[in-house]
Formats: structure tokens, C-alpha cells, sequence
């Protein structure tokens, strides 16, 4: 049965190779990937100012089937005039790869606080909104989505 | 080219505020996949985006790889003069996009 050996040789090697190579891969993977740290990015953008919640709300679907494309609204409660309007929206994501998301830049000319986008969602996870009013104050707003299928890390 | 796409209204009455809806034609494609292969892919996304009406920037938009492919972005406007706005959308590669819609107010 010299054949058999043989076989039964590269079958193992193959399967040496493979289980050599795997582990690197993930690895590879995990570190290329950085950690999520939201808390602090939004710390960074904020400063030592305090965030209220209020004035703005998320609208966003509770259980998303399609991580890759999920709808999402935001509106801030302003009179968007030249003394009391908002200046800015920041979006933030708990356990995507980067906690940034988009920044929307407005001011007393968009006349209502109101936008939409579509977003990616890696994870089930927590969605923050960060309002920054022209009178350098920071409102917030939080919501928890369901993600079936995640977007960002799948292979091609 | 890019392909890009604007909906609001073609009249308006002054002072009233307009719906704009922006929609492009972008992989934006995130940077932490890889291909089957296990190569990573190159990230390559619009990291901005920037409205004038008339001149005058009414919505400016910083976009992250958590953006889906073929950024929507919407957002309103106060209907002051007739005009132009003009979108343009830059990011990785030297991608730039422009694209110009008319407004007449009454």
C-alpha cells in the first residue's frame, strides 16, 4: 500500500498547512481591525462639555435584516434661525470598526434640522446622534439596533 | 464619470423649505474586508460632501467608511433666490463628483 501512505501523507501535510495557516489569517484579521472606542472619540469631539439628552431623535429601524444598508434619519428639535440653530450632527456606532459614521455640517440657511442617510452596522449594537448647537451645547440620542446579517467584515 | 442623482423641487415659494435628496454612484468600499484570496482591499470611499446655493455652503457632510455603497444623503434648504446648487462630492483616489440642480423661487 505505497500509494496509501502517500495519500494519507499529503493528506496530512495538507491539512498541517491549512491549520497552520488559518489561525495567522484571523489574526491578521483581528489586527487589522482596531478596537471601537466611542466613548473617547466622542470625548475628543465634544471636549469638556456635557451631553444632554434631548432635542434630537434617531430614526431607525429596531431589527435590521441587511447590516450593508440601513436607513437612517435624524432631526433636531431648533428654530434654526441666526441665534439658535444647529451647527452639526455626529453619528456614532458602539461595535463598527470605526465609531465615527458621518458628520452632517448644517446652519440657519437648511431652515429645519432634518437629514437622512444610509448607514452600515457590523454588529447588533447601540447608535449614538450628538447634536451641537451654535450655543455650544451638545444634545444626544441613543438607539439599540438588532443587526440579522452584518456588514463590513464579510469576505468577497 | 460618476453617476450621480439630485431630487428637489423646480419652483418654490420664497422662504419655504425645500426636501434635497442626494444619491451617487460609489463602492465606498470600507477597508477592512478581504477579498476570497484573503488580500485586503484597499479602502476607497467619499469622505465628503459639500452643497452651495449660490455660492454660499448650505450642507457640508464628512463621510465614514460605515457609509453604505451609493451614499444617500438628504437634507433641507430654505428656499431664498432663484439659482443654482452645486453638489460635489470628493474622496480616496481623486474621486470628485459635481453635479448642479436649478431652483426657481417665486
Amino acid at each position: 500500500m505505497k500509494h496509501g501512505s502517500r495519500r494519507q501523507f499529503l493528506a496530512a501535510s495538507g491539512g498541517l498547512a491549512i491549520g497552520a495557516v488559518l489561525p495567522t489569517r484571523a489574526a491578521a484579521q483581528l489586527a487589522r481591525v482596531p478596537p471601537n472606542n466611542m466613548p473617547d472619540v466622542i470625548r475628543k469631539l465634544v471636549g469638556p462639555a456635557p451631553i444632554k439628552p434631548g432635542k434630537v431623535k434617531i430614526g431607525l429601524p429596531p431589527l435590521v435584516e441587511n447590516g450593508n444598508l440601513v436607513p437612517l434619519s435624524i432631526s433636531v428639535e431648533s428654530p434654526m434661525t441666526e441665534a439658535d440653530h444647529v451647527k452639526a450632527i455626529h453619528v456614532f456606532t458602539e461595535k463598527n470598526p470605526l465609531p465615527e459614521t458621518v458628520s452632517f455640517y448644517l446652519g440657519p440657511r437648511a431652515g429645519r434640522a432634518d437629514i437622512a442617510t444610509r448607514i452600515r452596522l457590523a454588529d447588533t449594537q447601540t447608535v449614538v446622534a450628538i447634536a451641537q448647537l451654535s450655543d455650544g451645547s451638545f444634545w444626544s440620542d441613543s438607539t439599540h439596533v438588532i443587526v440579522t446579517l452584518a456588514a463590513c467584515l464579510e469576505e468577497l | 464619470m460618476a453617476n450621480a442623482r439630485i431630487n428637489m423641487p423646480a419652483t418654490a415659494k420664497r422662504g419655504e423649505i425645500i426636501e434635497i435628496k442626494t444619491l451617487v454612484q460609489h463602492t465606498m468600499e470600507t477597508g477592512f474586508r478581504r477579498s476570497y484570496l484573503g488580500v485586503p482591499l484597499a479602502r476607497d470611499i467619499i469622505n465628503r460632501f459639500v452643497c452651495t446655493y449660490n455660492g454660499v455652503e448650505i450642507c457640508r457632510v464628512e463621510l465614514h467608511p460605515s457609509i453604505s455603497a451609493n451614499p444617500y444623503l438628504a437634507f433641507s434648504t430654505v428656499a431664498t433666490e432663484s439659482g443654482t446648487l452645486v453638489f460635489n462630492w470628493s474622496g480616496d483616489n481623486g474621486f470628485t463628483a459635481t453635479e448642479s440642480a436649478s431652483i426657481s423661487v417665486v
